[in-house]
C-alpha cells in the first residue's frame, strides 16, 4: 500500500523517512535500535524520491524504511553484534543482503539491537541492554495485565521481545520501519516475531546469501524476514534470494520472485500436526490455538492429519553441541588483531588474544566458546560431536519421511507461552532459557527447512501469538501462500500504541494499516 | 563425573578464554550434563551429517582475481598497525602455565 502511495505521490520518500525517524526518536524506550543511521538515510530518501519524480523507481522498495540487525556489515555504518568486542567496528562493506536492499532503493535506518552475538532468545543479554517489546505499552495489554500494576509499577512490568532478533521485531511492530532483517539460527527470527505480532519468515538454507552475516553457526544460520504481512515477506524475499557468488553455500539454482496468489480452495492441501511439538511447558492457551487452526484447514476441506516426528525432542541437544561447536570455531576470529576491540595487554600474542577476548565477550558467548570447545577435544570428538552429526541427519530424515507421505505443510506452534515479563525471564540463564524456549523452532534449522511463524491472536494477557508453518526446502511459496490464506482468516488485530499515539497521531494515522506491497 | 582441572585448563589454552568464576565452570557442567542425552539415541549405522545441502556438488570457478586493493579498508579498523603491517606482540611465547596466570583455576 505504501508502495503504491510513493508512486502516486500522495507521500514522498524523505516525509516517509523522516517521519520514521521521529518515531523512532519518541519509541527510543524500546531500545529496539543500536545504531540511527540519519543522514545516510535521508540522503538515500532523497535519491529515492528524484527517482520517483522523474517516474523511473527501482521497484516496490524504492524508498521503503527498513532496519538491519547489527549482526550484518553495512558499509560505513558500525557494526557491532551488541558486543564490546566490536565496538566501534565500521564494516568496509556492505552484506549481500544489505546490498540488494539498498540496490531496490531501500532506506535504512539503522542497526537493531540483538543479544550478544544472536546467542539467546530473549533480547536481553546484548551489552546495549534488552530490547522491549512494544505490545508492554498498549491498551490491549495494560487493560488484561494484572490489575495490582498500579502506573509507578509500569516500569517494570514490560515483556521481552523475544529473540535474538529482538529489535527488528519490535521495530516493525511498532511501526518504525516497514520491514527488517534478521538472521534465524536456531529461531531467533520467528521467535521474536511470534512475541511481537509479526510475521517472521525463515526460508530454506542455501536460498538467501550469508555473505556480510557475522557468522554463529555456519551449517544453520540464515538472514530471516521480518514484516508486518505475508505479501511483503514475499516481497522481500523476491529481492533477496538467490545465488551469491560469495556465499558457496548458495544453491545455484535460478530463483524467481513469485506474487502470492489469492488461496480460495485448501482441499488439495494437506497439513501435517506432528504430535511431539505438544512439548512439555506449552501453555494452555496456545494448544487451544493450534487446534483452533488445524480445525479452521479442516473445516475449508484440507486435509489435517497427525504425523510423527519422533526425534523432535533431541533436536534440542543436538543443537546444543554442534552450535557450540561451531560457535567455538566461529568466534576464534576474534583476537584483537585486524577489527575490534584489543586489549593493551603486550606480553605475547597469546596474551593479548586472552585478554581481549576475556573483555570483549560477555559469560553467554565465553561458556558457548568453551562447551565448544570441550565437544571437540579429541577423546570427546566422536562422543558428542559426530554423534549429534548423526542425531541430525535422524532430525532431517524424520522431516523427509513425513514430506514423502504427503504431507504439504506442517503446522506447530512457534512459542511455548507468550512474552514473559523481564523480570521474570532473567530469572534463569540464557542457556536454559534457549533450551526452553527453542525447542519448537529449532528443528527447521537443524533440516535448513523454511518456516514462517504467522500472528494469530492476542493471549489472555493482551500479547502476540504466533503459529508456525514448516514447508518443504525451497518451496517458499506453497510455504507463503498458505501462510497469507491463514493470516487473512485469523485476522490478527492491529497493535495500539499508547504513548506514541499521543505525540504522533498523525503519523499513526497513516501507518496504521500499512504494508508496503 | 566432573571434568578435572586439567581438562579446564587445557580448555582456557585451547579457546584463549577463561572460566573467570565457579558460575562459569558449572556452566560447563551442565552443558556437558545435557549433552548426555545426546546418547539416549540410537546411531548405528547413521552416517554423520555435515550440511543439509551435501546432495549437490560444490562448484569451481575460474582462477581469476575479480576483487581486491582493499588495503586502506582493511587496516582502517585495526588498532594498532605500522605501514602496511598489523601489529602484534611477540608470538613465540607460551600462555603462563596454570602455577603463573591469573585464572579462578588456579585456587582449584
Amino acid at each position: 500500500q505504501v508502495s503504491v502511495a510513493l508512486k502516486e505521490g500522495r507521500v514522498t520518500p524523505t516525509e516517509l523517512c523522516q517521519r520514521c525517524l521521529a518515531l523512532i526518536k519518541s519509541t527510543k524506550f524500546l531500545n529496539a535500535y543500536i545504531t540511527v543511521a540519519e543522514e545516510t538515510a535521508l540522503k538515500q530518501a532523497e535519491e529515492s524520491e528524484g527517482r520517483y519524480k522523474r517516474g523511473q523507481p527501482l521497484g516496490i522498495l524504492d524508498g521503503i524504511p527498513v532496519a538491519v540487525k547489527d549482526n550484518f556489515n553495512t558499509a560505513g555504518i558500525e557494526t557491532t553484534c551488541a558486543s564490546n568486542m566490536l565496538k566501534g567496528y565500521i564494516s568496509p562493506y556492505n552484506a549481500t543482503v544489505v546490498q540488494k536492499l539498498l540496490d531496490q532503493g531501500a532506506v535504512l535506518l539503522g542497526k537493531t539491537n540483538l543479544d550478544e552475538f544472536a546467542m539467546g532468545s530473549g533480547s536481553t543479554d546484548g551489552v546495549f541492554g534488552p530490547v522491549r517489546n512494544p505490545w508492554s505499552y498498549t491498551k490491549q495489554y495494560k487493560e488484561k495485565s494484572v490489575p495490582k500494576f498500579h502506573s509507578e509499577d509500569q516500569e517494570s512490568n514490560w515483556v521481552i521481545t523475544g529473540g535474538s532478533s529482538g529489535g527488528s521485531a519490535a521495530a516493525v511492530s511498532s511501526f518504525t520501519c516497514f520491514a527488517a532483517l534478521g538472521s534465524d539460527t536456531g529461531g531467533s527470527t520467528r521467535n521474536p516475531a511470534a512475541h511481537c505480532g509479526v510475521v517472521g519468515l525463515k526460508p530454506t538454507y542455501g536460498l538467501i546469501s550469508r555473505h556480510g552475516l557475522i557468522p554463529l553457526v555456519n551449517s544453520m544460520d540464515v538472514p530471516g524476514i521480518l514484516t508486518r504481512c505475508v505479501d511483503d515477506a514475499a516481497v522481500l524475499l523476491g529481492a533477496l534470494a538467490g545465488h551469491d557468488p560469495k556465499d558457496s553455500t548458495t544453491i545455484q539454482d535460478d530463483f524467481k520472485p513469485f506474487e502470492l496468489p489469492d488461496l480460495t480452495d485448501v482441499s488439495k492441501l494437506s497439513i501435517g500436526i506432528p504430535k511431539e511439538y505438544h512439548a512439555p511447558g506449552l501453555s494452555s492457551e496456545i494448544l487451544a490455538l493450534w487446534s483452533k487452526a488445524a480445525d479452521l484447514f479442516k473445516n475449508a476441506g484440507a486435509k489435517v492429519v497427525e504425523v510423527s516426528l519422533p526425534h523432535t525432542r533431541y533436536s534440542i541437544v543436538c543443537y546444543h553441541v554442534l552450535c557450540t561447536a561451531e560457535v567455538a570455531s566461529n568466534m576464534a576470529r576474534f583476537d584483537g588483531l585486524e577489527y575490534g576491540h584489543r586489549s593493551d595487554v603486550k606480553d605475547s600474542t597469546e596474551s593479548m588474544y586472552a585478554a581481549t577476548r576475556r573483555e570483549g565477550f560477555n559469560d553467554v558467548v565465553r561458556g558457548r566458546i568453551l562447551s565448544g570447545n570441550y565437544f571437540l577435544l579429541k577423546q570427546n570428538y566422536e562422543k558428542y560431536f559426530v554423534k549429534a552429526q548423526k542425531v541430525r541427519r535422524l532430525i532431517a530424515n524424520d522431516f523427509v519421511k513425513v514430506f514423502r507421505s504427503g504431507v504439504d505443510i506442517l503446522l506447530t506452534p512457534t512459542t511455548l507461552s507468550d512474552a514473559a515479563p523481564y523480570t521474570e525471564f532473567i530469572q534463569e540463564d540464557n542457556r536454559t532459557r534457549s533450551a526452553q524456549d527453542d525447542i519448537l523452532t529449532q528443528a527447521a534449522n537443524m533440516a535448513g527447512l523454511p518456516a514462517i511463524t504467522v500472528p494469530t491472536a492476542l493471549s489472555e494477557r493482551g500479547l502476540p501469538v504466533g503459529l508456525q508453518f514448516i514447508g518443504r526446502s525451497f518451496q517458499e511459496k506453497q510455504l507463503l501462500t498458505v501462510a497469507k490464506w491463514f493470516e487473512k482468516q485469523v485476522q490478527f488485530p492491529v497493535i495500539q500504541l499508547e504513548e506514541v499515539k499521543r505525540h504522533d497521531s498523525a503519523v499513526f494515522q497513516h501507518q496504521k494499516s500499512a504494508s508496503f506491497s | 563425573q566432573k571434568v578435572s582441572v586439567e581438562v579446564l585448563d587445557h580448555l582456557e589454552h585451547l579457546a584463549l578464554v577463561d572460566f573467570r568464576d565457579s558460575e562459569g565452570v558449572e556452566r560447563l557442567q551442565k552443558a556437558i550434563q545435557f549433552a548426555d542425552q545426546l546418547h539416549e539415541v540410537n546411531t548405528d549405522g547413521v552416517e554423520p551429517m555435515d550440511l543439509v545441502l551435501e546432495d549437490r556438488c560444490l562448484y569451481l570457478r575460474e582462477d581469476d582475481v575479480t576483487e581486491g586493493n582493499c588495503t586502506k579498508e582493511l587496516l582502517e579498523n585495526a588498532r594498532e598497525k605500522v605501514e602496511e603491517y598489523f601489529v602484534a606482540p611477540p608470538g613465540n611465547i607460551p600462555l603462563p602455565k596454570l602455577e603463573e596466570r591469573e585464572t579462578f583455576l588456579q585456587g582449584s
